[in-house]
């Protein structure tokens, strides 16, 4: 039997990618992409069908067209396009997930759900432990912002497993998505000239690479493998951890270090004059950092990414041009000044010294 | 397994000297232990004239530089800096524990090689300066160089520059997921779970240790099957003796206590000088917990009395080590 899937937010870039993407595949008979406004780019070969997910017309949809498997990807923290006022995203999110999950639920033929949702509903404040594994409870609930909304759409997916347990339910958080094409808030302000942070945080950061998120949406759409289970929750992130002021250096481009209600404030005016979406939720994220245990994916779900984090944010660093003090420069800058000391500070093992450091 | 072929040659060589012939036979030697016991490192530093030295630590100090502006180091998922601990915050604290506390470490080899392990201390001294002193004990007294993990109150991690300054120095927030998380990584954590009743006791309550919150310390170790290592610090009691506590400040500002010494807040920052103790570190015989089985985590009665026999272990020590102390300050 072919598999019919269904894509919802096909016009978001991440969207465009898995639709043409998925095509490819030899069990894959047809794709149907959905979404309110028409994609920017081609989908290939993929039917797509213009409707909003917040309205009962997804039912008829998913009758129509036999659909098997739903890949809920229409669960973003920004509007489409530029702008997108947050209470259109918010419905969309939960409305949206509401309708299409009511029409889920009626649907016959639909054996799979995928749903893409982030860590950022672990929240994140200076009481949680250091990393989060899938079954750590937030200390408190996100007050509002895409978090909230990540919350609320993973509560009614649970409804809906319980309701339907023979649809197999494929929850994937991702960590913050970055890569050459990657259209986030969090994309957006590592693209401010000069970077402003919160004043004696320096959070820890975990990014998964585009390429990956589109192998791992794959991978849950699919029959699982043998040996793993692809139903459940799962945490999705690269290895390692990058802390916001090495991400900077990384970039080149310099901080501007602020207290914590100027950062609010300044977030506010950003946002005003439309530069990055720079929501209190991102304040948060800059502030406290947010690193998740990825365990379950590679033990249940059986996936590896290929990318780590650093490796992540290098892919996107280079898509980005540099800063204002490119590390290369900065690099040449201080071996200029070994060179006039005579001395070569290029290569000299840092063990040696910390060995002769603890000596003395 | 070379020092063990030093030393026979080291200590025949006296004897066999006046014999003449001996030395003669075997020229090469006696130089030999002299550039096996010099660490092999200082080897080019003793050779080159005396400026080589002083050109490796720039050479080392600016590719150290290089590194850190370009983001080029690595930090683990709790975002402890090796490279930042051992290259600069060790380097900050160490004239303290060698030159202002005097710090003397005892007991050191009570603490494994390798693997996980918990050190439990007593905690003391308004501000928890005794925390930073054991882990510079650690690394610098143990012959593997371990560090210490330490767990820190919430507090810490509310704070500005502090909590950013903790996890780079491999603090980590006191909850059971991290410490077993730490556990079973096999790294070195270390706990004072007197918390806040310790360290923010008055000066009359010195050495008396608190209540040891609800022993979460010893089933986290217990699911982890590693050793408990109890830890007695002495000296840090009265580096300032906290003689009140403005409670209704301390509420205001959100502390858990506003200590008032005899010179803070009357000298204002200078009262937040800390005085000269002596400090004695002494770590203790290991306590074995993988001998139990696995549901034995969730039993409280072994809970509590695992946990008092750490309690006790502590104290008798402290006790041991009061009446072993000539002078506070000596």
């Amino acid at each position: 039997m072919g598999k019919v899937v269904l894509v919802t937010g096909a016009s978001r870039q991440l969207g465009g990618r898995f639709v043409r993407r998925i095509q490819r595949d030899p069990e894959v008979e047809r794709v149907i992409a959905v979404d309110a406004v028409a994609p920017p780019h081609r989908l290939g070969s993929a039917e797509f069908v213009r409707t909003d997910i917040r309205q009962s017309a997804i039912a008829r949809v998913l009758a129509e067209h036999a659909v098997d498997t739903v890949v809920h990807l229409a669960v973003t923290g920004s509007g489409a396009g530029t702008g997108g006022a947050h209470s259109t995203v918010k419905e969309t999110n939960v409305i949206g997930t509401m309708q299409l999950l009511g029409a889920c639920q009626k649907s016959p033929t639909v054996r799979r759900l995928v749903v893409k949702s982030s860590t950022s509903v672990y929240g994140g404040t200076s009481r949680d432990p250091a990393v989060f594994t899938e079954t750590t409870e937030p200390k408190s609930l996100p007050a509002g912002g895409f978090a909230k909304d990540a919350a609320e759409v993973e509560g009614y997916v649970r409804g809906f497993a319980r309701r339907r347990p023979d649809v197999a339910v494929c929850v994937l958080r991702f960590a913050n998505i970055l890569g050459p094409f990657a259209d986030s808030a969090l994309a957006e302000y590592f693209s401010i000239p000069v970077m402003p942070t919160v004043l004696g945080y320096d959070p820890r950061l975990q990014f998964v690479h585009e390429d990956d998120v589109l192998d791992v949406l794959r991978l849950a759409a699919r029959e699982p493998r043998r040996g793993t289970l692809n139903s459940g929750t799962f945490n999705i992130a690269g290895d390692g951890v990058l802390l916001l002021s090495q991400c900077s250096r990384r970039l080149g481009r310099p901080t501007l270090p602020l207290l914590l209600p100027a950062v609010t404030w300044a977030g506010s005016v950003l946002r005003a004059v439309g530069v990055t979406d720079f929501s209190p939720e991102q304040v948060r994220l800059l502030t406290h950092g947010r690193v998740v245990e990825t365990t379950q994916m590679r033990e249940v779900l059986g996936f590896e990414p290929v990318y780590t984090t650093a490796e992540t944010f290098a892919d996107f660093a280079r898509s980005r041009g540099s800063g204002l003090l490119p590390p290369e420069r900065v690099a040449r800058a201080v071996d200029r000044v070994a060179g006039m000391l005579n001395v070569d500070g290029s290569d000299v093992d840092v063990d040696v010294d910390v060995a002769e450091g603890a000596k003395r | 397994m070379a020092d063990a072929k030093v030393i026979p040659f080291g200590e025949d060589r006296p004897r066999r000297r006046p014999s003449g012939r001996r030395v003669r036979a075997a020229p090469p030697a006696p130089p030999e232990p002299v550039v096996e016991a010099v660490p092999p490192l200082l080897e080019p530093v003793a050779q080159k004239p005396a400026g080589a030295g002083w050109e490796r630590k720039v050479a080392g100090g600016l590719s150290f530089l290089r590194r850190r502006i370009t983001g080029e180091y690595e930090v683990d998922e709790f975002g402890y800096d090796k490279e930042l601990t051992d290259q600069v915050l060790m380097s900050l604290m160490r004239p303290l524990f060698d030159k202002y506390f005097r710090v003397e470490v005892k007991g050191i080899e009570n603490i494994p090689k390798e693997g996980g392990a918990l050190i439990v201390a007593n905690h003391s001294g308004t501000l928890p300066l005794d925390g930073l002193m054991l882990q510079v004990a650690v690394h610098d007294h143990h012959p593997a160089q371990r560090h210490l993990r330490l767990l820190a109150a919430d507090l810490v991690f509310m704070l500005p520059v502090v909590n950013e300054l903790a996890r780079k120095a491999g603090h980590t927030l006191a909850c059971a997921e991290d410490a077993q998380r730490l556990l079973e990584a096999g790294e070195l954590v270390g706990v004072m779970p007197e918390g806040f009743k310790g360290i923010g006791k008055p000066f009359g309550d010195r050495y008396k240790l608190q209540r040891f919150g609800r022993g979460g310390f010893v089933s986290t170790a217990l699911r982890a099957g590693t050793p408990i290592v109890p830890c007695s610090i002495v000296g840090a009691e009265e580096i300032y003796p906290m003689v009140g506590n403005a409670k209704t400040l301390a509420r205001l500002l959100g502390i858990p206590y506003f200590p008032i010494t005899p010179t803070f807040p009357l000298l204002g920052p200078f009262g937040a000088v800390p005085l000269p103790t002596k400090w004695t570190i002494q770590f203790g015989e290991p306590i074995a917990t993988d001998g139990y089985a696995a549901e034995a985590a969730e039993d409280p009665m072994l809970m509590f009395n695992l946990t008092d026999q750490v309690r006790e272990q502590i104290q008798h020590t402290l006790y041991r080590l009061l009446v072993q102390r000539r002078s506070v300050f000596f």
